[in-house]
């Protein structure tokens, strides 16, 4: 067993980290606020290798482990990163096992010339509604019925107001751009991989907002008087921050073990998404909740930075559906399907 | 990263479980049941007698040499399998203290048969009025030439009237901060004076208070010096973490879902319902995170440092969501969760139900969770620390 970082992981997340401290302050990301995304930022991001670190090496990518984008998403993810890096990396990842390694489309993800995306939900009526990243990406992997499809087009750039302020935005899926990646039983499996994938990074950015979060509420415990005295020393509102910190830490553990599972230990990797995604997603709340309240009557004003915190834990969240739906998938995994054997 | 135990540990879990399968028969598991004595002599024995009652000390004090996730491994078989082993857990403590701050004689004395599975330890912390607060303890020492004069009443001395010797905490200094004037003795529970009285239990363990009167103890049954006996405890209490993993919660889900795997509701298995999957499915991702908090702990300790903050981080998670789970597994049974074992057709032969009324005591034993979350928010979170009330007392 060994549940630390490799010093070539250390490095990783260093980088991201510096990257996060000099580019995604939380003026950055409120600035970026109006349409969830910031292009300078980006362009940050391209010239680190982020979009195609998680790319096969033969595709001109990173060739990073699952786990190595995991640590990348929490950091990401803790800095409440306002540019679909998640979305980008997945969509690249399952292209790159779709597509013709000399495809035009790939090549531009790989580099970042081109936003990806993905629907972690299926689709209905030939519409991926409130899509991550669907705002400004322009490649678009979604399951259609059967088909799991790619769609480029010109993205609307307008995002829909929402929760995260996250560029989401609803994509037709059956226009000029289309392209049928895998249908039948390649679909079936080629989707699974994408919904672990997706499910597994987007905990991990979970774990790095409710990490976070917490910081924000423990930090203010601290400095913060009422009778006379740091409200952290009143138990009622120190046990419920170590509560929370006990849920993040474990969400931690939880993310990493799922990514790694996801190469080392593949006849689990889907429960062990399902179970990650589902927790980390409960505990950014629980996390944000808790630290929001924290906070007393400031934590409600939209000067006091814990709201944008708390925002992101449901819209992240919840763009990858209804929770109790992931549950379900997790006792599919665990127990099998029903009606099947 | 690599979050398997290794191949040293499954091989060392492969011989756990032939071991369990001779030694751990329903018959044991049956008496356990009946007399609430969480513990048993010739499963006990039978440990010792493969080296395993401390199979991770190092060989030249009588152990194997078992690395932290061989430890683990170990532990959860055990777990998995139901062994009664609260008389190994207390009496590893206070024998792991023995051989950390013991006199060369004490060790000899003791350390051998204890090894051997022939003799158990209890712990002497809890009074009436001192739980948590363990340092308040009232119960006196008195020294009296080469002898100490003890006198008081400890609750909960589980296995009390199984064990050789009591690790019991009593007042020998009135004159000093509470947790300065404590010192800690190993108390013959066969001594004249020491009266031992059964306490049954919500969980239908059965427990003891166990009372003093002018018992005369040899110094030489001291551990540590005298009025340090609060380090010497909280020695002892360090070692009570560490080489968990799966537990208890993980077994009665695996019970839960083999029965509702066998068993047919309406013509389809149980396991089917969609509201039973979901419930097991949420309990099965707190025993996962409650297993992956165990394990770093075990990852500390390999790794040469010493868990402590993680370790009150697992005991708080472990205990809170064991205890949502059996109501979630109550739930997913029905009505027929409400019978007990020993009714024919109770559900998991009324394990659930059994384990209900378990629950609540590991939120309590080991430390509260709401000492769990003193320590994590001050230590862990470096939040300023709690108003607590008086810190001296008068015996």
């Amino acid at each position: 067993m060994d549940l630390g970082l490799s010093d070539d992981q250390e490095q990783l997340v260093g980088a991201f980290a510096l990257l996060c401290a000099r580019e995604v302050t939380p003026e950055r990301v409120r600035e970026a606020e109006p349409t969830g995304f910031d292009p300078a930022l980006w362009q940050s991001l391209v010239a680190l290798g982020a979009p195609g670190m998680g790319a096969p090496e033969a595709v001109g990518g990173g060739g990073a482990t699952l786990v190595d984008l995991a640590l990348v998403a929490e950091v990401l993810g803790g800095a409440l990163v306002p540019a679909p890096v998640v979305e980008h990396v997945v969509a690249t990842r399952v292209l790159a096992r779709t597509l013709a390694p000399d495809d035009g489309t790939l090549a531009a993800l790989v580099v970042g010339d081109t936003i990806g995306a993905v629907a972690p939900v299926p689709a209905t009526d030939g519409v991926a509604r409130s899509v991550p990243g669907g705002g400004v990406a322009a490649a678009v992997v979604a399951l259609d019925g059967a088909e799991l499809v790619l769609v480029e087009h010109e993205p609307p750039g307008v995002i829909t107001p929402n929760l995260g302020a996250s560029p989401v935005a609803h994509v037709a899926l059956r226009g000029p751009g289309r392209r049928v990646l895998a249908t039948g039983d390649r679909a079936v499996l080629a989707w699974g991989r994408l919904v672990d994938e997706w499910r597994v990074l987007t905990a991990a950015a979970l774990v790095g907002l409710g990490a976070a979060a917490l910081d924000l509420g423990v930090e203010y415990a601290k400095v913060r008087q009422q009778f006379g005295v740091p409200i952290g020393t009143f138990q009622s509102i120190a046990h419920g921050l170590a509560d929370a910190a006990t849920a993040v830490d474990g969400a931690r553990l939880l993310a990493r073990e799922a990514a790694w599972a996801a190469d080392e230990e593949p006849a689990s990797a889907s429960a062990l998404a399902a179970m990650a995604f589902v927790f980390c997603g409960q505990t950014a709340q629980q996390a944000t909740k808790v630290s929001l309240h924290t906070h007393g009557g400031y934590g409600f004003m939209l000067e006091y930075d814990v709201q944008l915190h708390y925002r992101r834990a449901k819209a992240w969240s919840l763009v990858g559906g209804d929770p109790r739906r992931a549950l379900g998938d997790l006792g599919d995994a665990l127990f099998g399907p029903v009606g099947v054997g | 990263m690599d979050f398997r135990l290794g191949e040293e540990s499954d091989a060392f879990r492969g011989l756990v479980r032939e071991f369990l399968d001779e030694h751990l028969t329903d018959e044991v598991r049956e008496r356990v049941h009946e007399t609430g004595t969480v513990h048993d002599w010739g499963f006990h024995r039978a440990l010792g007698e493969r080296g395993w009652i401390a199979a991770s000390w190092p060989v030249e004090v009588g152990g194997q040499g078992r690395s932290p996730f061989e430890l683990t491994a170990m532990r959860e078989e055990l777990r998995l399998a139901g062994a009664p082993t609260d008389g190994l857990g207390t009496t590893l403590i206070v024998a792991r203290t023995i051989n950390h701050l013991g006199t060369p004689e004490l060790k000899e004395q003791l350390l051998p048969r204890v090894l051997a599975g022939e003799m158990i330890f209890a712990l002497g912390y809890s009074e009436p009025d001192a739980g948590s607060d363990a340092a308040a303890a009232k119960t006196r020492a008195v020294r009296d030439g080469d002898e100490w004069v003890i006198t008081g009443q400890k609750m909960f001395t589980t296995l009390a009237h199984e064990a050789a010797y009591v690790f019991l905490l009593a007042r020998t200094n009135l004159d000093v901060p509470k947790h300065q004037g404590l010192t800690i003795f190993l108390v013959p529970l066969d001594a004249p004076g020491v009266e031992i009285t059964p306490v049954h239990t919500l969980g239908g363990e059965r427990t003891n208070v166990t009372y003093y009167n002018e018992v005369r103890v040899p110094d030489s049954l001291r551990v540590g010096e005298v009025d340090r006996g609060w380090e010497v405890a909280n020695v002892a209490l360090a070692f009570e973490r560490g080489g968990m993993g799966l537990t208890e919660s993980d077994r009665i889900w695996r019970q839960t879902v083999e029965w509702a795997t066998g068993t047919e509701r309406d013509g389809r298995p149980v396991i089917e319902d969609p509201l039973v999957r979901e419930r097991l499915a949420r309990v099965a991702i707190d025993n996962e995170v409650a297993k992956l908090l165990a394990y770093r702990v075990s990852w500390i300790v390999a790794s040469g440092g010493v868990p402590s903050v993680e370790g009150s981080m697992h005991k708080l998670f472990y205990a809170e969501r064991f205890q949502t789970a059996v109501g979630e597994l109550m739930d997913a049974l029905g009505p027929d969760a409400v019978l007990a074992h020993g009714v024919d057709d109770a559900p998991v032969a009324g394990w659930v139900e059994h384990q209900y009324r378990h629950a609540p005591v590991t939120t309590i034993y080991g430390g509260t969770s709401e000492v769990m979350r003193n320590i994590i928010a001050e230590h862990g979170l470096g939040l300023p620390r709690a108003r607590r009330s008086a810190t001296k007392t008068k015996g």
